[in-house]
């Protein structure tokens, strides 16, 4: 079973209408390769999860701007200026959740649970029309798990069985994100073969896994640059 | 605002944090905390999976992947752990940090905060602020007392949207620390020199002293 393919076959996953689950914080991990090469397609009114939009011009803020998405999923967007904006006139939807609940709904619809009980966002604007119960006379309110259709995953070493290894902080909503999605494609900067990843450090198991992609993107320093093309 | 009075704010912050506590730092002002804590050895998480944060990288040591929750680069200490996103919340929400050190934009005399978002604002953005407020053992506000035009932070009912329902424990400002428990909002300290009347008058709030029951005002 060959787990390898090419970049350019990624667009081919992703259908019209699609909710796509994206690792990364910021630029940190985030799978530039794989949606970049949604730039190659016709694929449109896609619903993005993830914490943030890449940044203003960057990563998955290039499928804002060309035009590609019906809705945004995730905790923080307000340094990406020209979506506060779309949002403003009306031509985004946005569903602000916290951080820490964003992470454990997709880990929770990774791991076939319904929802969760949390006393984050208790009272406020973001609890609206959720219900609320008391636990331990404490309150909580109940947040629905997340799943997708396709996951792209940002990950530091691959092996050819798909087993995953991340990078510092840039693991980050990665993992949660590799169990959540009906197809998941993971972009390494390494591939290796089975056997040299020590067991003891796979972060995520290859039975997760369903696609790799080799990154088109080394580290330099303070930023990702493309190593065969950038659009 | 001036520097220095940044400084004082972080300064009095650091007195409060013991040896050895885990500490989350949110944007601004908390982030100066650090250097002013002299021998006191703490550990600093960060939401997006550390806990151990170093000092800012050289130039050769800079990494993209290596970020605190500011997206600003960092370097993790000798005996630092990366874990993913829900185990980083697992760590605030299950009580397993020790204290968040906040901004605000208000707190109320019973001491709940709004720290996310201004009306009529484009704010699309609400980070890990009320797993912070939910879950951190302690809270403790560093901000100053009045915002740009003047008005006081702390208030009778708050204007802003509510961060969430827990109360924080404490707020350091430039001008006084504020303790708050069930009876509400007590001065524990003044910083500047001016007598309790005076602070209550300035902040438009009739203020006590924490131990004025047993008539010895700090």
């Amino acid at each position: 079973m060959n787990k390898l393919i090419e970049a350019s076959e990624v667009r081919n996953l992703v259908k019209n209408g699609d909710t796509l689950l994206v690792g990364g914080f910021g630029l940190s991990g985030s799978p530039l390769t794989l949606i970049y090469d949604l730039l190659n397609s016709d694929v449109e009114d896609l619903t993005i999860v993830s914490n943030n939009l890449g940044e203003d011009g960057q990563g998955l803020h290039k499928l804002f701007e060309a035009g590609k998405l019906k809705k945004i999923i995730g905790s923080f967007f307000t340094t990406n200026k020209p979506v506060v904006h779309a949002w403003q006139q009306g031509e985004i939807e946005i569903k602000l959740v916290p951080q820490g609940t964003l992470a454990e709904a997709i880990r929770a619809g990774g791991a076939g649970i319904g929802g969760f009980y949390t006393k984050t966002a208790v009272g406020t604007e973001l609890a609206f029309g959720k219900e609320e119960r008391l636990i331990d006379g404490e309150r909580y309110i109940f947040e629905q798990a997340i799943k997708g259709d396709v996951s792209f995953v940002r990950a530091a070493k691959a092996d050819k069985l798909g087993n995953l290894v991340y990078h510092t902080t840039a693991r980050n909503f990665n993992p949660m994100v590799a169990t959540a999605g009906k197809i998941v494609i993971a972009e390494v900067d390494e591939i290796v073969e089975v056997g040299e990843l020590d067991a003891e450090h796979i972060v995520t198991p290859h039975a997760y896994v369903d696609y790799i992609v080799k990154s088109n993107f080394i580290k330099k320093g303070g930023e990702y640059v493309g190593t065969k093309y950038t659009i | 605002m001036a520097q220095n009075t940044r400084f004082k704010i972080a300064k009095r912050v650091a007195q409060e944090l013991e040896e050895g506590q885990i500490v989350n730092l949110g944007i601004g002002i908390p982030t100066l905390v650090p250097q002013f804590l002299g021998d006191k050895r703490v550990f600093l998480q960060s939401e997006n999976g550390l806990l151990g944060i170093g000092p800012s990288p050289t130039e050769e040591e800079l990494d993209i992947d290596l970020i605190n929750a500011g997206k600003e680069p960092v370097t993790a200490i000798s005996g630092a752990s990366y874990f993913n996103s829900a185990d980083s919340f697992a760590l605030i929400r299950g009580g397993h940090v020790d204290v968040a050190i906040l901004g605000i934009l208000e707190v109320d005399v019973k001491g709940e905060i709004a720290n996310w978002a201004v009306p009529d604002q484009p704010i699309l953005g609400v980070g890990g602020a009320m797993d912070l407020v939910a879950g951190a053992k302690k809270v403790i506000i560093a901000a100053t007392l009045f915002d740009k035009n003047g008005k006081s932070k702390l208030v009778q009912n708050l204007s802003y949207k509510t961060s969430g329902v827990r109360n924080v424990d404490l707020f350091v400002s430039d001008y006084a620390v504020f303790q708050f428990d069930n009876e509400g909002v007590k001065v524990l300290e003044i910083l500047e020199d001016m007598t309790l009347k005076e602070l209550s008058e300035k902040v438009g709030i009739q203020l006590e002293y924490v131990d004025s029951i047993l008539g010895i005002p700090k």
